[in-house]
């Protein structure tokens, strides 16, 4: 048993140098496996989450085969699946469990997985100088109860009926009664459950980052010196712990409603399979409150940590202080506040007031303040720049790109007039994909880049990095721009195929299009997969500070060592963004350098 | 600097790319009047923030073609005044973009379409979704739409459980997936649904409303133009849903009062 893994000093305890190993023969299990270390529960929700990317990876690819090539008969995939495309054409309701599950297993299986809570364990401690998390072993908790929800809900596949099938925004009734799809029998029950259990796991690990960001920060990391990234994860944390309540109770309610004979989501007089339901008083909109109250935060929650990691490589790679450092605070936080009231811009043609829809639009669009401002930040950061374009900065890159091109397709959508014609089709498609679902991968990918050396203490292949960039961010802005336009034609979402409308029939030549970059897109992927792999074993020995950059965890050994800091705890003497400066050798000061040894500029 | 070169190619490319394709894709042809109202929110969205997609993909290539090119970094760090004024304004005149729109644009459209109510000779018209099919209903001569009740539903010949024996009911006329106006009228569309969440989507007349158990909501629109349009639905309802599909026929007056006599005769 080794006392140093379980047992996390406490604070009270003078910090007496120790070397970085108190054990040299750690117990594996405990070490690796069942381990209450931040950056091993980082790292374990990282490749647990990569490993889901994987699987909603292959349902994106088909997705895309039955929407570029709808009639055609894929002989390979009828061996595969045969349930799920008999004779090689995917069934209707096979096609609409994987939507469900592409889009479920990306949104908190993948994204929350990796960047929020990944890196958001891995970084959170590391930047604030603490020598953990506040909580360890509630921290393990979270890692283990996140694992079991993502393997309940891949068990929901192989379930009668087939996995939930309902959209992952599940409305009632068609996701609470089992008649009204195949997948609303067991899959979508599992999938209730599943969800409940990844709010418990995500609920501690917010409790975490928070507690840990107000008690054990290091001497002198005042807020305000604090780098956007531990902002960004902290305010993605406060709202992730006010938004996911509501959605746990009504997950609680819709499998009352599926299981007990409540009614909370459906009237009176539903007729459903040819049976009349004997349910009164319910409210489908109940539901729908309910669930955009947690899921517009929730974009949030995932977006804010993908600007705020970005902020953080940028200045390594432009070699000059970020843009602005307070106003992008404060933006963040007026994002965070605001982003609490606005869950109606879902709703607009839901049957909710018009005059309330007014208030969304209205409200919905103040947002644009604080986000143009983070994204012209985020711009005139590049200014006057010595630009040097590595692997993370390249995806950095990206992030300004996609953030600017989606928050542009959020003018449309956030405007209820212009919504009335764009809801629910393919605009909304590509809006979200640009914003939760590109800005984060590009964000993920930077970080991945940008942290592996500190991780693993080994570098990532650069030309394979960068050759992954061009097949990662070219086909996927080529995909989710032309969803736009597809959908301003009118081409509703989850529809099994587009041959049966003749307004449609535009359409087709750009859903071809599409289809053939998502397939590049995804092939890319696998340059990224050989060299990280590669790199965990073979990659060239990376240095304690491999990118030259300011933060608290550049100033301990790549990778660190358990309790982060080999004892010593760091005294903060400066801002995250000491970078050209004119020191001698170099042009940048970490966090920790005293101020006598050189100048505090902000 | 080659590498950057292409990088910044990549983001000019894209933008310039993104603008032409934009420009090249158009809606369904318009066909009621409130319609032209959300076209013009639309084009109005279209173009300023064409406009700015096309400023910004520029800026970051002209951003990464300079900075890949530079030995010694511009100035370290911004005065706090110019933070502001740069960040400050351009918030702002993105905010004055985004609600001026709605405000000026936006507002009275949604006024026509939601507040206006509805002339005494509007055509009154009850669509009730199912899986996977658009029940229509027209009241008849009386102007009365006879009760319905769930526990008569017969999927074989009572499809919204009209209560046949009352006198409002004799003279309904009901169709399925195929509703027929006149056109320049105003027409009102009362929406139920008696299963799951559906979507009574018009493309070509900017109409989209969710459909929903429980709940009567209405859309209220004026036809412009002849011809027969498609009707989709736009919520995910099911297996079906990507066929559930219907006609709405604008016809003259005349051809209209023709074709509902003939719903009416049995």
């Amino acid at each position: 048993m080794t006392t140093a893994v379980l047992e996390r000093p406490s604070e009270s305890e003078p910090a007496t140098p120790q070397p970085p190993h108190e054990d040299p023969h750690p117990e594996f299990l405990r070490t690796y496996v069942f381990s209450t270390d931040h950056k091993v529960i980082g790292i374990q929700y990282i490749v647990t989450g990569l490993v889901m990317a994987l699987l909603g990876a292959a349902l994106a690819v088909l997705i895309r085969l039955q929407l570029g090539w709808p009639e055609h008969r894929w002989e390979l995939l009828s061996r595969l699946l045969p349930s799920g495309m008999p004779g090689g054409v995917m069934a209707p309701e096979f096609y609409l469990a994987v939507v469900t599950m592409h889009g479920t297993i990306m949104v908190f299986f993948f994204i929350s997985y990796v960047l929020v809570s990944g890196f958001g364990n891995y970084l959170v401690p590391l930047q604030v100088g603490a020598r953990d998390m506040a909580f360890p072993f509630l921290n393990m908790l979270s890692y283990w109860v996140a694992l079991l929800s993502a393997l309940t809900l891949v068990a929901s596949f192989f379930v009668q009926g087939g996995a939930a099938a309902a959209g992952w925004t599940a409305y009632p009734p068609l996701s609470a009664v089992a008649a009204a799809v195949p997948g609303s029998q067991m899959g979508q029950t599992i999938w209730l459950l599943s969800m409940a259990l990844f709010i418990a796991s995500f609920t501690m690990s917010g409790l975490n980052i928070v507690a840990t960001v107000f008690s054990t920060r290091a001497p002198g990391m005042s807020m305000m010196r604090m780098p956007l990234t531990v902002w960004s994860y902290f305010i993605a944390s406060i709202l992730g712990l006010l938004a996911f309540p509501p959605l746990t109770a009504a997950a609680v309610m819709l499998l009352l409603d599926r299981h007990f004979g409540t009614s909370f989501f459906l009237p009176s007089g539903l007729m459903v399979g040819n049976q009349l339901l004997t349910n009164q008083g319910g409210s489908p909109l109940l539901w729908q409150h309910l669930f955009w109250f947690l899921g517009h935060p929730e974009v949030y929650v995932l977006i804010l940590p993908a600007l705020g990691v970005a902020c953080d490589i940028l200045p390594a790679f432009t070699r000059k202080p970020v843009f602005g450092y307070r106003i992008s605070v404060w933006s963040l936080i007026a994002v965070g506040a605001l982003s609490m009231v606005v869950w109606g811009h879902h709703m607009f043609v839901s049957g909710m007031s018009p005059f309330t829809g007014e208030y969304f639009s209205l409200v919905t669009l103040t947002i644009t303040v604080p986000m143009t401002i983070f994204g012209v930040n985020m711009l005139a950061s590049l200014w006057g720049a010595r630009l040097q374009l590595r692997p993370p900065m390249l995806f950095a890159l990206a992030v300004i790109a996609l953030f600017g091109s989606g928050g542009f397709g959020g003018l449309f959508l956030g405007n209820a007039t212009a919504d009335m014609q764009l809801h629910d089709t393919y605009f909304v498609v590509g809006h979200f994909h640009m914003m939760i679902g590109g800005v984060t991968l590009m964000a993920t990918f930077a970080a991945l880049y940008f942290w592996f050396p500190k991780m693993f203490g080994r570098a990532m292949n650069e030309p394979l990095a960068k050759a992954h960039f061009w097949l990662t961010f070219a086909p996927f802005f080529i995909i989710f721009f032309m969803q736009h336009f597809v959908g301003l034609q009118g081409a509703p979402r989850r529809y099994y195929a587009f041959t049966t409308y003749d307004f449609l029939r535009e359409t087709r030549d750009a859903n071809l299009i599409i289809s053939v970059a998502a397939l590049v897109l995804v092939a890319g992927q696998l340059l990224f997969l050989i060299n990280f792999v590669w790199s965990v074993f073979r990659g060239s020995r990376a240095a304690a500070n491999h990118w030259q950059a300011t933060t608290l965890e550049w100033t301990t050994a790549s990778p660190p060592p358990h309790g982060n800091f080999g004892g010593a705890e760091p005294v903060v003497h400066r801002w995250a963004y000491e970078y050209g400066l004119e020191c001698g050798a170099s042009d940048f000061a970490t966090q920790n350098v005293p101020a006598e040894r050189v100048p505090v500029t902000a | 600097v080659t590498e950057a070169s292409l990088v910044a190619l990549l983001f000019a490319a894209l933008g310039i790319g993104g603008v032409w394709y934009g420009a090249g894709t158009s809606m369904p042809e318009l066909a009621s009047r409130h319609g032209a109202g959300i076209d013009a929110m639309m084009n109005y969205l279209l173009v300023t923030v064409g406009a700015l997609f096309l400023a910004g993909y520029l800026a970051l290539a002209w951003l990464v073609w300079t900075g890949a090119r530079r030995r010694v970094i511009g100035p370290r760090l911004a005065t706090r005044r110019a933070e502001l004024m740069l960040s400050g304004a351009l918030g702002l005149g993105m905010a004055l973009i985004a609600e001026g729109g709605v405000l000026a644009i936006g507002i009275p459209v949604w006024a026509e379409y939601f507040n206006a109510a509805p002339p005494a000779d509007a055509v009154a018209i009850e669509v009730t979704g199912q899986q996977f099919m658009w029940n229509v209903r027209y009241p008849g001569a009386d102007g009365v739409f006879g009760p319905t009740e769930p526990r008569l539903i017969d999927d074989a010949g009572n499809p919204i459980g009209l209560d046949r024996r009352a006198a409002a009911s004799q003279d309904d006329v009901l169709t399925i997936n195929e509703i027929t106006v006149p056109v320049n009228r105003t027409i009102r569309i009362r929406l139920r649904s008696r299963d799951v969440i559906h979507s009574f989507f018009l493309p070509h007349f900017r109409v989209k409303q969710d459909a929903v158990p429980g709940m009567t909501p209405e859309v209220v629109f004026v036809p412009t133009r002849t011809g027969s349009f498609e009707i989709a639905c736009a919520e995910l309802c099911g297996l079906a849903h990507y066929r559930m599909q219907g006609t709405f026929n604008v016809v003259s007056e005349p051809e209209f009062e023709d074709w509902l006599r003939k719903q009416e005769a049995p």
